[in-house]
């Protein structure tokens, strides 16, 4: 044997996963164990987060924790779910098999992780169980014989309280332990379990259950009591409702500092850079291509915190499962899971974090249809192409003392945006895929409180994937628009502006025909080409075209009032519905769909209804008188 | 239904046996049988898929059940107190939890 192999401290860190059901606290124990050592990233060929933390023990052992998506069962339903028996059972292409499974229950809730530890049990790796919330399982007066049901399961037991980092210690000893003496490579006899296996495997259950675990004598009243109101059918779905009215305000609100900061941030850079020399093509690249645009993505930075924000609290206190059965009926009736009722609020602020968040959903037509209808949802970068155009064509009128016409018109244009999100999916649920979606069958968790660090972690962790993602599909786009708008560049002594001669230019005026007829002039057919990046784009680049330049918008209102007519400025409005023009979004679905195909479907969907009510809105509008 | 008779069952027994699809906000009981039935109804997965979910959620027979919340719309979908856990479903997709209910 050789001195290293001799040495005590292995030079190959040894691999857990985490394994437990839904709502276990098995985040947080992943965070207790790692802290700030983690990583996130995705699993080959499949979009399913890999979320991996090391740690080192006391006596200097590197080990890798992997936390595995939460399942009831090996026997997988959802991407994630088949992640999760494929890294226990060791099939996972490019991850080595767990040296030992780590198991997470909630002390409270057993009977069901029973189950699925006797399924683990049955792959053969050696298992640790760590039974979480244990403190709350005290205070229930909940008895369990630890050491009667580690014995019965054949696998050490330690009892944890992750969110105060209590029991972490000796679940690390614990899992040490193990590992000190490995057995030899396991041999899986784990296979999916038919529907008289699982109710044996219940019968062996409900049979720990008795024998090792006493009832609570004070069993958690409170989440019904809270269930009678957050759930009751009017009393619950008015608190939904003002809860969202909350978070749209703390979003829209909330973020204009931040962004007004960040916006200006940009801006100054961008000008500094314009101001320094050597003047040319690579500082135009610089300030108009790269700082606008990776400026022009965060800016949305700021609401997205505040929108996750919200959504981890929810989440983590168990009110995210309550507010999919309180829309469950309504979503339904438009052939939609009542799970995709985040994403789709997700998508208010941003399509990017709503696509992404589509994983929640089991089955994968009802995730398409979600994916599909996220960007009809009006999200915050057609805030300031709405803002611009109502404000230069919509007269500011008071209608009956006290709504405001201008304010009617934006609150139609979210009205359209959701109404036809209900009214596509289900045509897609009648045409497409026929048959109503998948079983809604879901566990309301217990009401926690958040724990403050794990909601900062997971916030973090969120605000920085956007952050990645957006900045890497973005950029290289950024820098192709920047080249349409400024290649070829303007004669000497010509007149007009520059993005006139370009390719952008003759690609607008290519196309100004065909827009013709939704009323669009050839002004707005360029803007268009460069707003392919991002829909706020359109505002800057109808400023480059009516030559106002810098980013007055007063001025630019005021000179879109002169040259458009009412008719040309609801078509565009009404095109900006539906306009599939966010190259970050469909980038997003390509990756999240790992094909081609939905973002194309998608792109031409879009395009068509975008087109088509732009027709009706300018016809109906000429015909009326307002051309 | 048509499940052969056991011996329990020609007992004389207090409650109703009910399917979970049609119990009413309150009803409690215990869980007698979890079937595979095609019902006619879509669920978007087949009726044996359809019993071993409700089984991996812990519908399975001696279970006690309550039925706890229901939405405002059509009373659907309805929350069950299962044991210890709360579950959410549709009614449409628990015509096969058979239900004997305590007796009033």
């Amino acid at each position: 044997m050789t001195a290293a192999l001799a040495s005590p401290v292995p030079l190959t860190p040894a691999r857990i996963a985490l394994v437990g059901n839904p709502n276990c606290g098995k985040t947080a124990l992943f965070n207790a164990l790692t802290g700030a050592r983690q990583k996130v990233a995705n699993y080959a060929g499949v979009t399913v987060e890999r979320k991996e933390g090391t740690l080192t023990t006391a006596s200097g052992r590197r080990v890798q924790i992997l936390d595995l998506p939460g399942t009831y069962s090996l026997r997988a339903r959802s991407p994630d779910e088949a992640v999760t028996r494929d890294a226990v059972l060791g099939r996972l292409a490019g991850e080595s098999p767990p040296d030992v499974v780590v198991c997470v229950a909630d002390a409270t809730n057993l009977r069901l992780v029973l189950r699925l530890i006797l399924e683990l049990k049955a792959v053969g790796r050696p298992l640790v169980l760590a039974l979480n919330m244990y403190d709350i399982a005290l205070r229930q007066g909940l008895k369990i014989d630890l050491e009667g049901l580690s014995k019965e399961i054949g696998a050490p037991i330690v009892t944890t309280v992750a969110t105060r980092r209590r029991g972490i210690e000796e679940l690390i000893a614990k899992v040490e332990a193990v590992l000190a003496d490995l057995p030899p490579a396991p041999v899986s006899a784990w296979q999916e379990l038919d529907a008289a296996q699982t109710k044996a495997a219940h019968r062996r259950a409900q049979g720990l259950m008795r024998a090792y675990v006493r009832p609570p004598e004070h069993p958690d009243t409170l989440t019904g009591r809270i269930d009678s109101v957050l759930l009751h059918p009017i009393w619950g779905m008015g608190l939904l409702l003002a809860l969202l009215f909350v978070m749209f305000q703390a979003v829209f609100t909330g973020a204009a500092p931040a962004m007004d900061l960040i916006d200006q941030g940009f801006g100054q850079l961008a000008a500094m850079v314009s101001a320094s020399p050597p003047e040319g093509l690579l500082r135009g690249l610089v300030a108009d291509g790269v700082i606008a645009g990776v400026g022009s993505v965060l800016v949305f930075l700021p609401q997205i915190l505040i929108l996750f924000l919200f959504i981890i609290m929810l989440e983590d206190s168990g009110y995210m499962a309550r507010a999919a059965f309180l829309m469950d009926k309504i979503m339904g009736g438009a052939g939609l899971h009542g799970r995709a009722f985040i994403p789709l609020l997700s998508s208010f602020a941003c399509a990017i974090p709503g696509i992404m968040s589509t994983r929640v959903i089991d089955n994968r037509r009802d995730r398409l249809t979600t994916i599909l209808i996220a960007p009809l949802m009006t999200c915050s970068a057609r805030i300031p192409v709405y803002t611009l155009i109502i404000g230069a064509v919509v007269p500011q009128k008071t209608l009956w003392g006290f709504i405001s016409l201008q304010g009617l018109v934006m609150f139609g244009l979210y009205a359209a945006g959701i109404f036809s999100a209900l009214g596509v999916s289900y045509v897609m649920r009648r045409v497409f895929w026929r048959g109503v979606s998948e079983p809604f069958m879901m566990e309301l968790p217990t009401y926690k409180a958040p724990d403050p660090v794990n909601v900062l972690r997971s916030l973090w962790m969120r605000g920085k994937i956007f952050v990645q993602r957006a900045g890497r599909v973005i950029l290289p786009l950024m820098i192709v628009v920047w080249f349409l708008s400024t290649f070829p560049s303007a004669p000497v002594g010509a007149s007009g502006p520059g993005i006139n001669y370009s390719f952008a230019g003759m690609i607008g005026h290519a196309l100004a025909p065909i827009f013709a007829p939704i009323g669009f002039n050839w002004q707005m057919t360029v803007a268009l080409i460069p707003g392919m990046a991002a829909r706020e784009v359109a505002v800057a680049a109808l400023g480059t075209v009516y030559a106002v330049g810098g980013s007055a918008a007063t001025s630019l209102a005021a000179t879109l009032h002169q040259s458009w007519s009412l008719a040309s400025g609801l078509a565009f409005l009404a095109w900006y519905v539906f306009a599939p023009q966010c190259v970050a979004t469909l980038a997003v679905v390509r990756r999240e769909t790992n094909s081609w195909r939905w973002p194309i479907i998608m792109f031409a969907y879009m395009l068509a209804l975008a087109y088509g009510a732009a027709f009706i809105v300018y016809q109906t509008a000429v015909a009326l008188g307002a051309g | 239904m048509n499940a052969p008779l056991s011996p329990a069952d020609l007992e004389p027994q207090p409650g109703l046996r009910v399917r979970l699809r049609d119990a009413r906000l309150g009803d409690r009981g215990v869980i007698v049988d979890v079937q595979a039935e095609a019902d006619g109804l879509d669920h978007g997965v087949d009726a044996d898929e359809l019993q071993r979910r409700l089984l991996e959620f812990g519908f399975v027979e001696g279970a006690r059940i309550e039925v706890i919340h229901e939405g405002g719309i059509g009373h659907d979908p309805i929350a069950v107190k299962l044991d210890d856990m709360r579950i959410a479903l549709r009614r449409r997709d628990a015509g096969d939890v058979m239900i004997q209910l305590d007796a009033a």
